[in-house]
C-alpha cells in the first residue's frame, strides 16, 4: 500500500492537529539519547568487523600538479603494511549536495593543497600512519592561482538580474548606504570526523560512512567505483555532525571501498582532523557591495547585493549569497550580481545555509547602517521594509512571520529598555545591543518511508533519513505516535539504511519537513486500513492509548489487527506549492556584547533569537538546533576564519586549536522562542525547516551591538581584536 | 608491548605497539568504541576519559604508559537501561545533538563535579581561598576543553547543574 502526494496545493486540514495523542510539538526527550549519553550509540568508525585493517590518507602538498610516482617502494616493505592505493576512481574532493553522480576523480591531477592521492592501508592504525607520514610523494608542481582577488572572475549570465534603475535610486535615496563587506572561508568542524568502514562479499559492498543523504550518496559511491548502484549497501545510522560537509560522498568512503575490494578484508578509513579542514567543503570566503537606498521614512526604494565568491575549477556550486536578496526587503530598483574566481584552494560546498548565513548576516550590517545614517530605530527600520509580495513581482508569500518574529524577539530582549548608543559601561567594557533579522529560503524534498503497524500494537518506521543531531529519531517517532494514537514507546524509527525507502535525507532544512510528511503520509493510509475495517470514515476514527474509537466502540489496536500487521508506504513529492508562493522561514535575533576598551575583545553577554518555522515538532529539538545555529552566528562573527597561505593556498589553520569555533565560556545562556505558525503551502504537516534559520543573520546582531557598544563598524569578518582596537575611544 | 589495563574495574592485557594511544588502544584494540576521536590533537575533549580520578584526552597519551592505572570509560560511567544522573540529565535537558562529543562531555563533567567538591579553583574563580561556588559561568569556564559544535552548550550547563544542584541539596539533608 502506498500513499503519494505531489504538494501541488496548500493542505489547510491540519490533520495533525485533528489527533488526541499529544505527542507532536511536545518537548520530548530524544529516543536515541540514551544511546548517545552511554557511548553506545554507533557512529562510522565504531563497528570495527573482525580483521579489519586501517587505512591513512596522504595528501598532496602543492596547489596544482601532476603525481608522477608514489615513491612507496620502501612504504610497502615497512612491518604491517598491506598494500597503498591511488589512482583514477580517488575523488579530487567530496561530491555536492545532491549530485548523485561521482565528483571529479583522479589521483595524478592534482588541484589543491591537501587533495588526497594515495592510502596507505596496514594492520593496525599506527603502521599506516608511520607508511603515510614516510611516503615521498614525487610531484610535479604546475601553475597555480590561490588568490581569488587576482583573477578574473567567471560571471554567469543567468546569475545576474537587474530591476528598474539602482543607480538613479541611489543618486536621488534621502539615505543610502554602499559598502564593500567581507567574510572568509569557514570550515563546518563536525565533531566526528569523515569515516568509512567497507567490506565487499559476492561482488557487493556494505559500508558504514558518515553521510547526511543515503539516496544521492548511493548513486555517488557506485558510480565512483563503477559498479551498479544495487551493489552498494551504505549505513549512517548516527552521524557525528554534518553541517553540509557530509552532504556527498567523501574521500576516505571511496578510499576504503576500493582498499577492500582489493585486499579482500574490512577496511576503515578515518580523515584525520587537518585533513577533515584540507579535504572536505569549505565555505567559499565572499566580498560583498552592498547598495541600499531609502526615502525619508526609511523605505527602500532600491538594494544591490554584489558578490564575488570562489570555487576549484569545474565544480558547479558557487556560494548563493544573495539567495534571500530578492525577497527580504522591498524596493523596485534592484541589482543582484553573482562572480566566482576560479582558484586551488580546497573545494568550495556547502557550509550550514549556504547563501543566508554570510549573505543575510552582512545585509543585516547595511541595514543597521542605514538605520544609524537614517536614524530610525533598527528593528522599526525592518518593519517598514517587510514587502506585501515578493518585490517586483506579484508572487505572494506562503506565510510572513518577520514582523512577528521582530515584535515578539524585541519583546523578549527588552529593546525598549536598552541605553542609548555608545553610552552604557560595565568597569572597562563597552556595552551594547543589537539584532537583525533571520530568513532562510524553505523547500521540501522527495521523501519516502513505511510504516508497520504490529499485530502487538506497536509500529515500526523504515526509511533511509539520517539524524545528524537534528532530531529525526524524535520527530518521525512523535508523528508516527501521534497519528497511530500510540505512546512513543511503542514507536521505534529505524534510519540510516540505505535499503530503506528513500528519503530526502538531512541538508537544507528539508529533512523533517519531508521525511515527517512521508510517515504523516504512510501512518494516514493505516488510519485509512483501520477505519475501513471498522467500518468508519477515517475522519471519524479516533486512535489514541493503543485503542481505536468509533462510534460507541473502543477496541485495542491487537483486537482490530487480528494477527496481522498493517504496512504502508508514505512519499512527498514537491510541487506547484513550490512555485506558486514564495516559502521562507523568518525571525529574529537579539545580542548585549561587552568590547573591552583596553584589550578590543568581545565577549557575547546576552542572546535571543524569536523564529517561526511553520509547525514546531519537537520544542526542545527545535530550541537546540536555533541555539546551534546562534552559536555558529557567534563564531562567525568573531572568531571564525579560514586562512589561506596564498603562495600555496593551503590552510594554514587546519585544527581546532586555531581554527576557533565557540566553546562553551563563548555562549551565554541563550533564550529562544519558537512561534506558533501553520504553513499550508509547506507540507501535509505545515512544517518548515529549521536547521539553518539560526545562523542565517545571527552574526549580524553582534557586530551591530559592537558598533553600538563601541562606535566601531566592522565591515570584514571575523571581528578579531585586530580590527576593533584601532578604532576604540582613548583610554 | 605488553600492558595491563584497570577499565572500568575490569583488568585488560594489551598487547600493542608502543605508539598505540590509550584512546586507539580502547577504540582498536579493546573494542571500547563509546571514547570518540574528534581530533587526535588534545584540541576538542572528544576522547576524554578518567585516569586515577583525572580527567585527561586520552589522544593525548600512549596505552603502554598506563600499565596497572584504574581508568573510567562512558561504557563504566552507565548503560542505557541504568544511566547515571549527569547521563539522565544530559538526555532530559538535551545537552547535545549528534552525540559525537557527548561521552566526552559526560566523563569531563562527572570528574569535574568531583574537582568542584575537592575545592579546586578555576581560572575565573575569584577567592581562592574561599569553597567553589558553582555558578553557570564556573560551570562553562570547567568544561571549555569540551568542544560541541552542534552547540548544546546551555544545555550541557543546564543538565551539569541540574546534578550539581542535586548533589548539594542531598549533602545539606
Amino acid at each position: 500500500m502506498t500513499a503519494h502526494m505531489k504538494m501541488d496545493e496548500p493542505d489547510r486540514r491540519n490533520r495533525l492537529d485533528a489527533m488526541v495523542q499529544g505527542i507532536v510539538g511536545t518537548p520530548m526527550d530524544r529516543p536515541d539519547g540514551p544511546k548517545k549519553v552511554t557511548g553506545t550509540a554507533t557512529y562510522a568508525h565504531d563497528g570495527q568487523p573482525a580483521g579489519v585493517l586501517y587505512g591513512v590518507l596522504v595528501r598532496a602538498t602543492t596547489a596544482r600538479g601532476t603525481l608522477d610516482d608514489l615513491g612507496a617502494t620502501e612504504v610497502k616493505a615497512l612491518p604491517g603494511v598491506r598494500g597503498v592505493f591511488h589512482g583514477k576512481r580517488f575523488l579530487r574532493n567530496p561530491a555536492q549536495g545532491t549530485a548523485g553522480k561521482a565528483p571529479v576523480q583522479g589521483s595524478a591531477d592534482i588541484y589543491y593543497f591537501g587533495q588526497p592521492v594515495a592510502l596507505v592501508v596496514a594492520e593496525t592504525f599506527e603502521q599506516a600512519r608511520h607508511g603515510a607520514q614516510t611516503i615521498l610523494l614525487k610531484i610535479s608542481a604546475g601553475d597555480a592561482e590561490t588568490d581569488p582577488d587576482r583573477v578574473k572572475p567567471e560571471t554567469p549570465a543567468k546569475k545576474q538580474s537587474e530591476v528598474g534603475d539602482l543607480d538613479a535610486a541611489m543618486a536621488s535615496a534621502a539615505f543610502a548606504v554602499d559598502r564593500t563587506y567581507s567574510t572568509p572561508g569557514h570550515n563546518s568542524a563536525a565533531m566526528e570526523p569523515h569515516a568509512a568502514i567497507a567490506q565487499w562479499t559476492d561482488g557487493a559492498v556494505t559500508v558504514h560512512a558518515s553521510c547526511q543523504m543515503l539516496r544521492f550518496n548511493v548513486k555517488e559511491l557506485a558510480d565512483s567505483l563503477g559498479v551498479a548502484e544495487s551493489k552498494v549497501h551504505l549505513l549512517s545510522p548516527f552521524i557525528g555532525g554534518g553541517f553540509g560537509s557530509k552532504l556527498g560522498i567523501s574521500p576516505e568512503t571511496v578510499a576504503a571501498a576500493l582498499a577492500a575490494r582489493e585486499l579482500g578484508a574490512p577496511v576503515a578509513v578515518a580523515l584525520s582532523r587537518p585533513q577533515v579542514f584540507e579535504a572536505t567543503m569549505r565555505r567559499s570566503e565572499t566580498e560583498q557591495r552592498i547598495r541600499l537606498a531609502a526615502g525619508q521614512d526609511g523605505r527602500l526604494t532600491g538594494i544591490g547585493h554584489e558578490v564575488l565568491v570562489s570555487n576549484l575549477p569545474d565544480e558547479e556550486f558557487s556560494e548563493p549569497v544573495t539567495q534571500a536578496t530578492p525577497f527580504l526587503y522591498r524596493g523596485e530598483n534592484r541589482v543582484i550580481g553573482h562572480n566566482i574566481a576560479r582558484v586551488n584552494r580546497t573545494c568550495a560546498g556547502s557550509v550550514r545555509a549556504p547563501g543566508e548565513a554570510v549573505g543575510v548576516t552582512m545585509l543585516e550590517v547595511a541595514m543597521d547602517e542605514l538605520a544609524t545614517a537614517a536614524g530610525i530605530d533598527p528593528v522599526e527600520l525592518r518593519r517598514r521594509n517587510i514587502p506585501e509580495t515578493v518585490p517586483t513581482k506579484d508572487t505572494p508569500f506562503s506565510s510572513h512571520m518577520l514582523e512577528a518574529a521582530l515584535d515578539d524577539g524585541a519583546k523578549a530582549f527588552g529593546w525598549a529598555d536598552r541605553p542609548k548608543p555608545h553610552t552604557a559601561t560595565d568597569g572597562e567594557w563597552l556595552l551594547g545591543c543589537g539584532m537583525s533579522s533571520a530568513a532562510r529560503v524553505n523547500m521540501i524534498m522527495q521523501s519516502a518511508a513505511r510504516v508497520t503497524l504490529n499485530p502487538d500494537g506497536s509500529a515500526v518506521i523504515e526509511t533511509d533519513m539520517t539524524d545528524i543531531g537534528t532530531g529525526s529519531y524524535a520527530i518521525l517517532t512523535q508523528i508516527a505516535a501521534e497519528m497511530l494514537g500510540l505512546s512513543p514507546d511503542r514507536v521505534e524509527a529505524r534510519l540510516g539504511d540505505s535499503s530503506f525507502p528513500k528519503a530526502s535525507g538531512s541538508g537544507g532544512s528539508v529533512g523533517a519537513a519531508s521525511s515527517g510528511s512521508s510517515v504523516f503520509l504512510a501512518c494516514e493510509a493505516i488510519r485509512e486500513t483501520l477505519a475501513t475495517t471498522l467500518g468508519v470514515s477515517e475522519a471519524d476514527l479516533t486512535l489514541k492509548d493503543g485503542h481505536a474509537i468509533a462510534g460507541n466502540t473502543r477496541k485495542a489496536l491487537p483486537e482490530i489487527l487480528a494477527g496481522e500487521p498493517i504496512t504502508a508506504e508514505g512519499e512527498i513529492e514537491p510541487g506547484k506549492t513550490a512555485k506558486a508562493v514564495k516559502q521562507a522561514t523568518y525571525g529574529a535575533f537579539f545580542a548585549e556584547v561587552g568590547v573591552n576598551r583596553v584589550t578590543g575583545e568581545v565577549r557575547v553577554r546576552r542572546m535571543h533569537g524569536s523564529f517561526a518555522a511553520g509547525r514546531i515538532l519537537n520544542k526542545k529539538t527545535a530550541r537546540s538546533q536555533c541555539l546551534g545555529g546562534m552559536t555558529f552566528g557567534i563564531g562567525m562573527a568573531l572568531t571564525e576564519e579560514l586562512v589561506h597561505d596564498l603562495r600555496d593556498g593551503h590552510i594554514v589553520n587546519h585544527n581546532l586549536a586555531e581554527y576557533h569555533i565557540p566553546v562553551n565560556a563563548d555562549v551565554p545562556q541563550l533564550t529562544v522562542n519558537l512561534l506558533e505558525e501553520r504553513d499550508p503551502w509547506a507540507s501535509p504537516i505545515q512544517a518548515k525547516g529549521i536547521g539553518e534559520l539560526g545562523i542565517c543573520g545571527a552574526g549580524a546582531a553582534i557586530l551591530n551591538a559592537i558598533f553600538d557598544a563601541s562606535g566601531v563598524r566592522v565591515r570584514d569578518l571575523p571581528a578579531t581584536l585586530d580590527r576593533i582596537l584601532p578604532g576604540l575611544p582613548d583610554v | 608491548m605488553q600492558t595491563t589495563l584497570t577499565i572500568n574495574g575490569e583488568d585488560h592485557r594489551l598487547d600493542a605497539d608502543s605508539r598505540t594511544s590509550l584512546l586507539d588502544a580502547l577504540r582498536n584494540h579493546l573494542g571500547l568504541t563509546g571514547t570518540k576521536k574528534g581530533c587526535d590533537h588534545g584540541q576538542c575533549g572528544s576522547c576524554t576519559v578518567i585516569v586515577n580520578g583525572r580527567r585527561i584526552n586520552s589522544c593525548l597519551t600512549l596505552a603502554c604508559m598506563h600499565d596497572g592505572d584504574e581508568i573510567t570509560t562512558i561504557e563504566g560511567i552507565g548503560t542505557p537501561g541504568h544511566l547515571s544522573p549527569l547521563q539522565a540529565a544530559f538526555v532530559r535537558h538535551d545537552g547535545f545533538q549528534c552525540g559525537y562529543c557527548t561521552p566526552g562531555q559526560i566523563c569531563s563533567a562527572t570528574a569535574m563535579l568531583e574537582e568542584v567538591r575537592a575545592g579546586w579553583p578555576s581560572n575565573i574563580t575569584d577567592d581562592l581561598t574561599a569553597g567553589v561556588s558553582l555558578t553557570d559561568a564556573e560551570i562553562s569556564e570547567r568544561m571549555s576543553g569540551n568542544l560541541c559544535r552542534c552547540a548544546a552548550y546551555p544545555n550541557i550547563v543546564d543538565a551539569i547543574r541540574d546534578v550539581a544542584d542535586a548533589a548539594m541539596q542531598e549533602a545539606a539533608e
